[in-house]
């Protein structure tokens, strides 16, 4: 019972990070019917960011309390893989809208590769490693020998993703820039001619899609503490396996997936083996877009003559 | 309201084209500096205690953005001028110089020509480059380009003809490769050692049937999808085959992978240097080349076999019924079409040829691993299919060529270290600028080098159709 409380806190943790990437997914997909492939590699540019900017806070200008250092960190991280989105739709997916439908995802592709061999070539090929930061563990249970322990970072890991998706949910939802979101997901023409301005309200998604990614980004390096060129991938399509379980399109559904991902994951490995499990989650990927394509919270695809 | 009948409001002038170019320059300048500023300005390193410490390279993000910032500048003033009236393209223009007799005889004259080249290639290099510079020649540039050929004509009937986008193709590139490798070092000296030197050509059948069922087992539970998520789909499968290639080590022995897989032999006659060899019963002196050069016409045989079949499949009504899935499934199932052979059809005779190359592949390696065989596979497949413009077979060669070619030229740039300095390699930059290559060939020509279709089937005349009419990638 302890190991499962245990899995389960180390569940809740891997799967704010994953709702976070998956967020950008399930947007971008909502807005412009598009699987943006590069977002996993947007989140690995984004925890580079985070860790250039931890390691001149910390060694270059001696930023003394690591709270406020990560706070720095998070909104650096932010403004700049927000501007590396920006300028990726703008230079790789906008040009190909309204082309036919394989072009974005074949551009994205591209960008994908690109993104991950421009951090090797600029950054090294080997795996950089952060001294580990706010080890400190609050002791649950130490009943049979076993202690539960839930560490500082997964309280401001989930703390953090409770914030600001309490923020993101109010923008959708509230604000005039949420409105024209949701008018653009239903109906791109009709919005444009009710004076929305399409291609503004695109580049915003990917933005927001991108400082969530950072968030998720800054949030995985304070983790795991290691970052590598080639951590983009299996993320970006665990997160994309959250969104589409999620059912895609659905930001809440994007978020439950996330959860439910990052649990399965962690359970797998503690009860059944670790090395399979990027299979398990492959595997319920496929089991899932065949058997139920709309995922949780998602409405079904009705297909149109 | 008033400025406008204010005899003294003058309307501010219009900005003229240099300071128009030289705002936006700056503008992509600044971009560029939030863009590579982080990366590039900034590195992350291990230093003696092996510490992660932050380097400075402030001269290198200076140069990047004040290329950034010239680039952006001419390329505005390029567009900004003025311009004569719209006449036909710079190409129709000059294709008109041509008469129309030379143009038809180079149209149907490349074809053949190309295919004599194809021949001739390996004596070409030979009484070039002579013996040992030859060799590097045929197998980096010969034979691996044709494995991408071979492997994107394969990958052209599920995606070009069929039009159901597999983003998992290297999957049955490795059933190929770990078939051979698997019969060629375990079961065939277990059971019938004398056939050892056949291996290959036992093999090669048997790895492109085992593709082709894996094809059929892939293929059957995706039959409802379509478009994007039937890619993620395969691209899943292609991770699940890969990853219990890494993980069941008692099978294909994980990470090390399988090595001293028999080479091929000249149908019987091995390529080594004893009295039996290859050398010896042809009266040469012996030399790895031949090995090399024999392993090209494999090569090329199989990838013209595959041309072959494919062109011939699309007159079959098994390959209109592929393209005609491609245009439209429903109307497809309107009309009675069995959609579901169609589609496993295509699944097991692309998987197949993926499985022909994958052998092809183990046996002229002679060491195979899981690294070989990663998504990123897949995706310069699929690269190499879409920028050669889906379906059409020459245009899928231009870009194999192109893109396989031109990043192997980048290890042979040894000159380019005189001006980087000594450190600098050109090859590791080689999957960075293929994927901007293909970012960049997407947006300049969305729909491959050669856009037009060739239908097989028509009603008066035949005659090209312009890619505003194909459809395909709904599917």
């Amino acid at each position: 019972m302890e190991v499962f409380f245990q899995q389960l806190i180390n569940g809740v943790t891997l799967g704010s990070i994953y709702g976070l990437i998956a967020i950008g997914y399930t947007m971008v997909f909502g807005i412009i019917g598009m699987v943006n492939f590069s977002h996993g590699d947007v989140f690995m540019v984004s925890t580079f960011i985070a860790l250039i900017a931890l390691m001149i806070l910390t060694t270059w200008l001696g930023v003394g309390s690591i709270l406020i250092a990560l706070l720095i960190v998070l909104i650096v991280a932010m403004i700049f893989t927000s501007l590396v989105s920006w300028t990726i739709e703008r230079v790789a997916y906008r040009p190909l809208r309204g082309s036919f439908r394989l072009a974005p995802l074949i551009s994205a592709i591209g960008m994908s590769i690109v993104l991950s061999n421009f951090v090797q070539v600029s950054q090294g090929p080997r795996n950089k490693a952060i001294d580990p930061i706010l080890n400190n563990v609050f002791v649950l249970s130490a009943a049979g020998g076993y202690q539960v322990t839930l560490s500082y970072k997964q309280i401001l890991i989930v703390v953090v993703t409770a914030a600001l998706l309490a923020i993101f949910w109010w923008v959708v939802a509230k604000t005039p820039l949420g409105r024209a979101q949701r008018a653009c997901e239903q109906d791109r023409k009709m919005a444009a001619l009710l004076g929305v301005d399409v291609d503004r309200t695109i580049s915003i998604t990917f933005v927001m899609g991108a400082a969530l990614a950072a968030v998720a980004g800054t949030l995985y390096l304070v983790y795991y503490g290691v970052v590598n060129f080639h951590d983009g991938f299996t993320p970006g399509v665990k997160a994309f396996t959250a969104a589409v379980l999620g059912g895609i399109g659905s930001l809440p559904g994007a978020v439950l997936g996330g959860l439910l991902i990052g649990l399965i994951e962690v359970f797998w490995s503690a009860y059944f083996s670790v090395e399979y499990k990027d299979v398990a989650a492959f595997s319920i990927l496929a089991i899932v877009l065949i058997f139920m394509p709309q995922g949780i919270l998602g409405r079904p695809d009705v297909e149109k003559v | 309201m008033t400025s406008a009948t204010d005899p003294n409001f003058a309307r501010p002038a219009p900005p003229t084209p240099v300071a128009r170019a030289a705002r936006e320059a700056l503008f992509a300048a600044i971009i560029a500096l939030g863009v590579f500023g982080p990366l590039l300005a900034f590195r992350t390193t291990q230093d003696m205690q092996n510490r992660l410490i932050v380097e400075t390279r402030y001269g290198l993000i200076t140069i990047v953005v004040l290329l950034v910032f010239a680039g952006r500048f001419l390329l505005s003033l390029w567009f900004a001028r003025e311009r004569p009236e719209a006449g036909p393209a710079l190409g129709a223009r000059l294709a008109g110089l041509v008469p129309r007799s030379v143009r038809d005889v180079v149209r149907s004259g490349l074809p053949p020509a190309a295919l004599v080249a194809l021949f001739v290639y390996p004596m070409m290099i030979m009484s070039l480059t002579g013996g040992s510079g030859a060799l590097k020649w045929i197998d980096n540039f010969g034979i691996q380009i044709l494995i991408y050929v071979m492997l994107a004509w394969g990958l052209n009937i599920v995606v070009g003809l069929a039009g159901l986008l597999d983003l998992g193709y290297v999957a049955f590139y490795a059933v190929g490769a770990y078939a051979y490798a698997l019969i060629a070092t375990k079961v065939i000296p277990a059971t019938f050692p004398g056939l050892g030197v056949w291996a290959f050509w036992i093999c090669l059948p048997i790895a492109g049937i085992l593709a082709a069922f894996w094809g059929v087992l892939l293929g059957f539970p995706v039959l409802r999808l379509r478009g994007d998520y039937l890619a993620i789909v395969t691209l899943a499968f292609g991770e699940i085959i890969r990853l219990v290639l890494i993980n069941w080590t008692a099978f294909s022995n994980g990470y090390e992978g399988i090595s001293t897989i028999p080479r091929p032999s000249f149908f019987g006659v091995p390529f080594n240097a004893s009295d039996t060899g290859f050398a010896a019963t042809f009266g040469l002196e012996f030399s790895p080349v031949y090995r090399t050069i024999f392993l090209y016409y494999v090569i090329v045989c199989l990838a013209l076999i595959t041309a072959w079949v494919s062109n011939r499949l699309r007159k079959l009504p098994v390959g209109r019924a592929w393209e005609a899935l491609r245009e439209d499934e429903i109307a497809c199932r309107s009309l009675g079409i069995n959609t579901v052979n169609t589609k496993l059809t295509a699944f097991a005779i692309g998987a197949m040829f993926g499985g022909f190359a994958g052998s092809f592949f183990a046996a002229r390696q002679g060491f195979i691993s899981p690294e070989s065989f990663t998504f990123m596979e897949s995706a310069v497949i699929l690269a190499i299919v879409v920028l050669g413009g889906m379906g059409s077979l020459v245009g899928t060669a231009i870009a194999a060529v192109a893109m396989i070619g031109g990043t192997e030229l980048l290890r042979e740039l040894d000159w380019l270290k005189a001006i980087f300095g000594k450190d600098f390699d050109p090859a590791q930059y080689r999957m960075l600028i293929f994927g901007l290559a293909m970012v960049a060939i997407m947006v300049w020509k969305p729909r491959g080098f050669v856009s037009t279709r060739m239908p097989t089937a028509f009603l008066k005349s035949r005659r090209a159709v312009s890619s505003d009419h194909v459809k395909e990638g709904h599917g």
